[in-house]
């Protein structure tokens, strides 16, 4: 079924005047996605991609009922229109836009920590209950419904592992991109939660990637508290220490934390086979479900 | 984006952290002149982006005229681990009784700010790091009010700094977390920090690391961008692409949308045996233009052999990505290298119908993709 969001979720999409907010709102309804207003300065009273138009959430809240948003504002701004969702009083807020400078985000980190609203991203695709919901930049078609729960630092990582999935025909209950900043809202750890604790979910996939120390804090997680069988693939293997590879989490530093190796490793040691390609994935994930 | 040491050092002092006298030079006689001015002894550094400078032979302290002469001659036109010394920073040699180190980095794990003080200065930060962890007294810092007096205080004297000089630390580390605050940094270190026997302390050495995501609200660090990029040729004309690229010793070009999507593809290359030549993502979205600057770009590394594509398309188009390979492709009376395509997600039904095959090899699964484009790649490097 579906975890955080389903076709009841009443979203305003920030920045829905945009070219991507548009194109992308307009997708997302096509899918099913209960699109219900826009937020977006200065544009209050039109009208875009079929909905409504507020100058601010809070009257896309007070409107609309809105209880989700999903954020395409440029970087320059984004920090300021995740804080204005987080003090809206939404159930939760998806920041798709790449690029917002570290020390925005962390200022955004410290008022989750005061709010009740939860973070997704930023610089992720979004998340997709297949048949349900998709809220963000996914490509529905290539996703099922079914049993497995995914979440990834990385978008195009993702659709690959999906593809893999679906094509021998195993479905997703949610797929949950976290995106790939060194600061983000939900982790892995937070993830992994919400599939543990959901009784459709019956196996895992975590994509993760070199850079900090999440997959290894994951493991730990999982060695404690995951009864659902979890398989992992961890991307970068092959990367030089000191360069930053796309992401901006995607870094090796040179002190010997944060290789694909110790993630690896940590992974392994908590029971999560990680598959050496995509299809090594699906393979883990075919086997326990067996 | 790294600034070199002199230009820190420029933004350091700038903002009232004591540095030594210096000014750059790039010829020898600029050297000794700049000694004469400054008065001996002379440090003459390297200004390139390597650490450990010191043990490569990249600074060298002189006394006198010949032996600036001498230092000048050795460092400037030398080879540091892969970088051509062309600018030397000479500098007024600090008389030094202890050596600290201050720095202001991001701790991911907390996503705050963290203050870190050691005494244990002028030595590899990240060994004392892993291998004597106490030796850093570290504050974090809530980044809505800044690092507060006694943040400052309390990290100096945790750190064992003493007490007559401890004033003046507390103030370099307050003024670093300013600065790093206003000119989003993400590291900024000085190491050493040297104290001396009249109890001053100097900013020996200085390391500025800035948010490339900030520079758009940044226009002075901007600008000095292009100065502090690196040597490599191919890294320029990714800059000016606006690639994310990374160059790799291989012979496998690799062109792909998504950081993770292109790093698993270097990765698959790497597990079937071959050995990538780089990481370049396209970025979300790409069209044709932007696809056939990528095959250019992967072209002019001389140690390409083969190119593989890999596109999984949300936002990016199969149909546009086809369309900048073909742009790209038939501008060749014959192709440089093998090109092997793999497309998948939107319009890849499209894009396939537009792909000319007679210019690239076609393979439907990333797999079967990697494994054809180390294989021609391989024949290459056997002729």
């Amino acid at each position: 079924m579906s975890v955080l969001v389903d076709d009841e979720t009443r979203v305003v999409v920030q920045g829905i005047t945009g070219g991507e907010g548009k194109f992308h709102a307009e997708q997302m309804m096509e899918y099913g996605t209960n699109v219900v207003a826009g937020a977006v300065p200065g544009k209050g009273g039109q009208e875009a991609a079929g909905v409504p138009v507020y100058d601010t959430v809070h009257e896309a809240v007070e409107e609309e009922n809105a209880d989700t948003s999903v954020i395409f504002v440029p970087p320059a701004f984004a920090g300021d229109a995740i804080f204005e969702s987080l003090d809206s009083g939404l159930d939760l807020a998806v920041a798709i836009t790449e690029g917002i400078p570290t020390q925005d985000m962390a200022r955004v980190n410290k008022r989750l920590t005061e709010t009740d609203t939860r973070l997704i991203g930023p610089n992720c695709p979004g998340l997709i209950t297949p048949g349900e919901a998709k809220l963000g930049i996914l490509p529905g078609n290539i996703f099922a419904s079914g049993n497995v729960g995914l979440v990834s630092r990385s978008g195009t990582l993702t659709y690959q592992v999906v593809d893999n999935l679906t094509n021998r025909g195993i479905g997703q209950t949610t797929a949950i991109g976290i995106g790939g900043d060194p600061i983000i809202g939900t982790d892995f750890v937070d993830a992994l939660e919400l599939f543990e604790n959901d009784s459709e979910t019956d196996a895992i996939v975590m994509c993760g990637e070199i850079g900090g120390e999440d997959e290894e804090e994951a493991a730990a997680f999982i060695d404690d508290n995951v009864d659902t069988p979890v398989a992992g693939f961890i991307a970068g293997r092959t990367a030089p220490p000191g360069k930053r590879m796309g992401h901006a989490g995607a870094i090796v530093s040179g002190s010997g934390t944060g290789t694909a190796e110790s993630k690896i490793s940590a992974l392994n040691d908590a029971g999560v086979p990680v598959g050496d390609t995509p299809e090594e994935v699906a393979d883990h994930i075919e086997d326990f479900l067996a | 984006m790294k600034l070199h040491e002199y230009q820190a050092k420029q933004v350091f002092a700038d903002a009232g952290i004591p540095t030594p006298d210096s000014q750059l030079a790039d010829d020898v006689a600029g050297v000794v002149a700049a000694a004469e001015e400054i008065g001996y002894p002379v440090a003459v550094k390297a200004q390139v982006q390597v650490g450990g400078r010191g043990k490569a032979g990249g600074i060298e302290l002189a006394d006198d005229e010949d032996e600036a002469r001498e230092a000048a001659e050795s460092i400037l036109g030398m080879d540091l681990k892969g970088y051509h010394v062309d600018r030397v920073l000479v500098e007024g040699a600090v008389d030094f009784v202890n050596e600290l180190y201050v720095g202001i980095t991001m701790d991911r794990g907390e996503g705050k700010p963290v203050a870190m003080v050691s005494t244990k200065g002028g030595v590899n930060i990240e060994e004392v790091a892993e291998e004597d962890p106490e030796a850093i007294a570290r504050e974090h810092i809530d980044p809505s009010f800044g690092m507060l007096p006694y943040q400052a205080r309390r990290a100096v004297y945790d750190a064992g700094v003493e007490q007559s000089v401890a004033r003046d630390v507390s103030s370099v580390l307050t003024t670093l977390y300013q600065l790093w605050d206003d000119k989003d940094g993400s590291d900024a270190e000085i190491n050493p920090l040297m104290v001396t026997s009249d109890d001053e302390v100097v900013a020996a050495d200085a390391v500025m690391n800035i948010d490339e995501d900030a520079l758009f609200r940044q226009p002075e660090l901007a600008e000095m961008e292009a100065e502090a990029a690196g040597g490599d040729e191919l890294e320029r004309m990714a800059d000016e692409y606006d690639f994310d690229y990374v160059r790799l010793d291989g012979n496998v070009g690799i062109i792909g949308n998504g950081a993770g999507l292109v790093m698993t593809t270097l990765d698959l290359v790497d597990y079937y045996g071959g050995q990538p030549a780089n990481f370049l993502d396209v970025g979300g979205g790409a069209k044709a233009a932007r696809i056939a600057n990528a095959l250019d770009m992967v072209f002019s590394d001389d140690n390409v052999d083969s190119v593989v594509f890999n596109i999984f398309g949300g936002i990016t188009r199969g149909d546009e990505v086809a369309r900048g390979i073909n742009e790209a492709l038939e501008q060749f009376d014959e192709i440089p290298k093998p090109v092997v395509v793999r497309l998948a997600g939107t319009n890849w039904e499209e894009g396939m119908e537009i792909l000319n095959e007679d210019l690239v090899t076609v393979e439907q699964t990333l797999e079967d993709a990697v494994q054809r484009a180390v294989a021609y790649a391989g024949e290459v490097a056997d002729q």
